[in-house]
């Protein structure tokens, strides 16, 4: 699969405003989200010039350590509540077992809907229907790919210890790149950090999928 | 050894060398924790000892460390390598001499999920404790874990999962026990990282194991109750 359907045709992508600029403190509806989408939901704003957003994130390298998202989200939510008109969660379950959709219903807020962020980007449905034949897919995301050399060659310990490659990756057979946007350099960086997994390589342009759907609702 | 600074394993009394492989196996160094177990064995210590005293009680403390925060995966998957090569040594010797058993158990990864290394490292730790594990590997559907039972017949059935889109699959395994009438025949034991208490107790597991050193107490704990269990009722 080459290029998947652009679905960002829900919401043209406008050219960025020159008088709008996502300003953080501003907005009545607030965004709690993961922080490896924190660009992707800026760069939706501000080519929407949505005026109604706020957002807070929380570290994306929580995406190894999940156990702590749920409360995290829950005090932001707690802190914010009173100077918000409403609050909408950006994450996935993203690995918690069901604790963060838990605390979301005891705090009577909803999040967008997915377990976690490649597939809300691809689109549930449509990720739903190649999770047998991507059993063994690795996947990127644009932040995934511009952060690849911390978070995985070195946050994984690989760069240092190169024995511990097959450990980590022996059972995957190929990198899927979804990409959000289209940028030839981290297309590169995604085909190179591919190679240096020893996986088969496939780039498929996602837009920002449900991601975008779920914001142009609630603008 | 070479290098003027190097340690020359071999002028530690046992004492200092035993300390000396649970250092060498914490910085993950394989080639250090086979030579130290190498020359215990030369001095003519049991492989029993060697693995519990020099591996096991060096896993553990790797363990606690990983488990306040210290230690992270990277270095937790280097020690466990470190680990599976002094085993490596010990496993044929411990199979001639004999060593303790406290049971058996088929461990895998549920269908849909291809990550292993929390499995990995509780069948490591498991087999160092003393049982037997056999292990089914990844992506296992039901029949995969019924087929092992029969062959196999554990004591425990250890599950796996990493993904919250797979974890619930461990559910499936269960009711299928259930519906054969065989659940109560086995203890079921599930972890992986997005698992919790609550929801082991939902599926009907009789417990979860946030990490490998839980997963080995717990084991050992359920094991000696279903043996008081099954005295009592003899």
């Amino acid at each position: 699969m080459d290029d998947m359907d652009n679905r960002d045709a829900a919401f043209p992508e406008l050219p960025p405003g020159e008088d709008f600029a996502f300003t953080r403190g501003r907005g009545d509806v607030l965004l709690i989200a993961c922080g490896a989408l924190a660009r992707e939901i800026v760069a939706l704003i501000e080519a929407n010039r949505w005026r109604a957003f706020d957002v807070q994130c929380l570290p994306a390298i929580w995406h190894n350590t999940p156990s702590r998202i749920p409360e995290a989200v829950r005090r932001l939510i707690r802190d914010n509540k009173s100077r918000y008109r409403s609050i909408f969660v950006l994450y996935g379950d993203c690995g918690t077992g069901g604790l963060l959709d838990k605390v979301l219903a005891e705090e009577g807020v909803e999040r967008i809907a997915g377990p976690h962020c490649y597939s809300f980007l691809t689109g549930n449905e449509r990720f739903d229907k190649t999770a047998e034949e991507d059993l063994t897919t690795f996947f990127l995301t644009d932040y995934l790919a511009r952060h690849f050399d911390k978070l995985i060659w070195e946050g994984l310990g690989i760069a240092a210890h190169p024995e511990l490659l097959p450990l980590y990756f022996g059972n995957y057979t190929k990198l899927v790149y979804l990409a959000q946007t289209r940028d030839p350099a981290l297309e590169a960086k995604a085909r190179e950090a591919a190679a240096r997994l020893g996986l088969a390589y496939e780039y498929r342009f996602t837009g920002y999928g449900e991601l975008g759907l779920a914001l142009t609702a609630r603008a | 050894m070479s290098g003027d600074d190097e340690l020359d394993l071999r002028s530690l009394n046992d004492e200092e060398l035993t300390q000396q492989i649970h250092d060498d196996l914490y910085d993950g160094l394989k080639e250090e924790v086979v030579e130290g177990v190498n020359i215990l064995l030369g001095r003519g210590w049991a492989p029993y000892k060697v693995l519990t005293e020099a591996l096991v009680e060096g896993m553990r403390i790797v363990g606690i460390d990983f488990r306040d925060g210290i230690l992270f995966v990277p270095e937790v998957l280097l020690a466990a390598n470190a680990m599976k090569a002094g085993m490596a040594v010990l496993r044929p010797l411990l199979i001639e001499t004999g060593a303790p058993r406290l049971g058996k158990m088929v461990i895998g990864t549920v269908k849909g999920d291809i990550h292993d290394i929390g499995k990995n490292l509780v069948g490591m730790m498991m087999e160092g404790a003393g049982f037997d594990v056999v292990d089914l590997g990844i992506n296992n559907p039901v029949e995969k874990y019924l087929e092992a039972i029969e062959t196999h017949k554990p004591d425990i059935l250890g599950m796996s999962a990493l993904l919250t889109t797979t974890m619930p699959y461990m559910k499936v395994v269960i009711d299928t026990l259930k519906e054969k009438g065989m659940r109560d025949d086995y203890l079921v034991l599930v972890g992986g990282a997005p698992l919790n208490e609550e929801f082991a107790k939902a599926i009907g597991a009789d417990a979860y194991c946030r990490d490998a050193a839980v997963a080995v107490e717990t084991a050992k704990e359920l094991m000696a109750r279903r043996h008081n269990r099954l005295a009592a009722n003899a």
